[in-house]
């Protein structure tokens, strides 16, 4: 059993289709495996279908065809199969989403408490977050809108993280950050993923991070997988729309240089 | 005589009719409040109750109250007494403000609150009552000092059919030409209302959620 658990991957889409609620398609035939322990980007421009591909891991949707395999198992259909489903998975995103009436102690805390482990473990397992996500355990009192952005999204991460999931999903989770602190907290990621091993699934449009984040990245287009690559491979990839992720965004660096040269 | 002696001279009827007055109000705001305030939280959750809900909440409002309580009137059991037909218009007009603040309130809260409580494993339930409610109360505590300011007004007319309040001593001073009767019944309800506008006011502020 135990042998067998290793084979087979965190997260697997077979044959996966979505239609928005209006009826327009937003994911075809999705095939992609993610292994466990990695760290998979889905890269891609606004409506290549990459938040919806996330959003069908913790059935925040629900596909309109083929099935999403969590741990082997096909995702939850009952409505309590699903809550447990999620409290086992990690979510991160954007705009944090931190409970504005919640202290940062009780939003990340909410998980574990749902869970019904004892308060001094939560308190415990609180303090040990917080110095993990490089924050203040003084903080724990304080309210969502009394830290800074890169603050909450650090709190974002804890919160996911609390209550020891084996697979997070991050959703341009250092997006809104300014370039030095979103520097920071890639920097951060890289360290904990080193340490943590959790199967991750990042979306992201930025080529850099997913470079820099990814062990495989997954290049989604209007709702198709064009290609997946590891990071290096990307860079030398000669499908079409890779090289012109590469070109853009060699494309600043380029015209620095000759605007220096010149 | 002035207005003052006069207040003075009748403060035990005026006391009475007061006390009266508050339990047309309070009775009423609370059965509202029970009623409107799941029936907000309902519509916000299944949209397709959205537009019979507050189609119905919005023609009683059109209702001139006069004439709802004369409609009342025959309605056996209700018509009875003059109370309870009272009460139950009140409730009808209070109802409006609070279903339509209840669901306002929670389609406020911020989309990335309640999709993180959904991704977190909370149930609708948990995030019902742990996230939107307490995030959209201090718009629900509007639409209840809307719901209150407008019932001290309305329940004046609730003397019209014999069901008391300050309203008697308005009706009385009409009928007598009076103007002192028609103050002493006035004045205190405008107070009222001025009274529950400021403290719900507070409480509100209070309540509001921090950006």
């Amino acid at each position: 059993m135990e042998a067998k658990k290793k084979d087979i991957s965190a997260i697997e889409f077979r044959d996966v289709s979505y239609e928005s609620p209006t009826g327009q398609k937003v994911l075809a035939g999705l095939n992609l495996e993610v292994q466990r322990g990695e760290t998979l980007v889905l890269l891609g421009r606004s409506g290549s279908g990459k938040t919806t591909t996330l959003k069908l891991v913790n059935r925040l949707l629900m596909p309109a065809r083929g099935e999403v395999y969590v741990e082997g198992k096909p995702a939850a259909k009952k409505q309590e199969d699903i809550v447990r489903l999620r409290r086992g998975i990690g979510y991160v995103i954007q705009e944090v989403g931190l409970f504005p009436h919640y202290t940062i102690g009780r939003n990340i805390g909410l998980v574990p408490r749902m869970e019904r482990w004892a308060e001094e473990k939560i308190r415990q397992r609180t303090r040990e977050l917080l110095q993990l996500v490089g924050l203040d355990a003084q903080l724990t009192g304080r309210y969502p809108h009394q830290l800074s952005g890169g603050q909450r999204q650090r709190v974002g991460v804890a919160r996911a993280l609390a209550a020891n999931p084996a697979i997070l999903l991050m959703d341009e989770p250092f997006g809104a950050l300014d370039p030095l602190t979103r520097d920071e907290l890639q920097r951060e990621f890289i360290s904990l993923q080193q340490r943590l091993r959790k199967t991750v699934l990042f979306v992201t449009h930025d080529l850099n991070e997913a470079l820099r984040l990814g062990s495989r990245i997954a290049l989604l287009d209007a709702g198709k997988l064009v290609t997946v690559l590891a990071p290096h491979d990307f860079l030398h990839s000669t499908n079409s729309l890779a090289a012109a992720y590469v070109k853009a965004f060699g494309a600043g660096l380029t015209a620095a240089e000759n605007g220096a040269a010149q | 005589m002035n207005l003052l002696q006069f207040l003075a001279q009748n403060r035990a009827e005026i006391l009475q009719l007061t006390l009266e007055h508050l339990w047309l109000v309070g009775v009423s705001t609370l059965i509202a409040a029970v009623v409107g305030i799941p029936l907000g939280a309902m519509i916000a959750r299944w949209p397709a109750f959205n537009k019979p809900v507050l189609t119905a909440a919005n023609i009683v409002q059109t209702i001139p109250s006069l004439a709802l309580f004369g409609f009342l009137l025959p309605v056996p059991w209700l018509g009875d007494r003059a109370e309870r037909l009272a009460i139950l218009a009140l409730t009808l007009y209070a109802l409006l403000p609070l279903i339509r603040n209840t669901y306002t309130g929670i389609r406020g809260v911020d989309p990335a609150v309640v999709e993180a409580g959904r991704a977190m494993g909370l149930t609708e339930g948990q995030l019902l009552w742990q996230v939107q409610l307490p995030l959209a109360s201090s718009v629900i505590l509007s639409g209840l000092r809307i719901a209150i300011v407008i019932s001290v007004g309305l329940a004046t007319i609730a003397a019209a059919i014999g069901a008391g309040g300050l309203g008697e001593l308005i009706f009385r001073g009409l009928a007598m030409v009076n103007n002192q009767l028609i103050l002493a019944g006035a004045i205190p309800a405008a107070l009222l209302a001025l009274l529950a506008d400021f403290g719900l006011g507070w409480l509100e502020a209070r309540l509001r959620p921090v950006q």
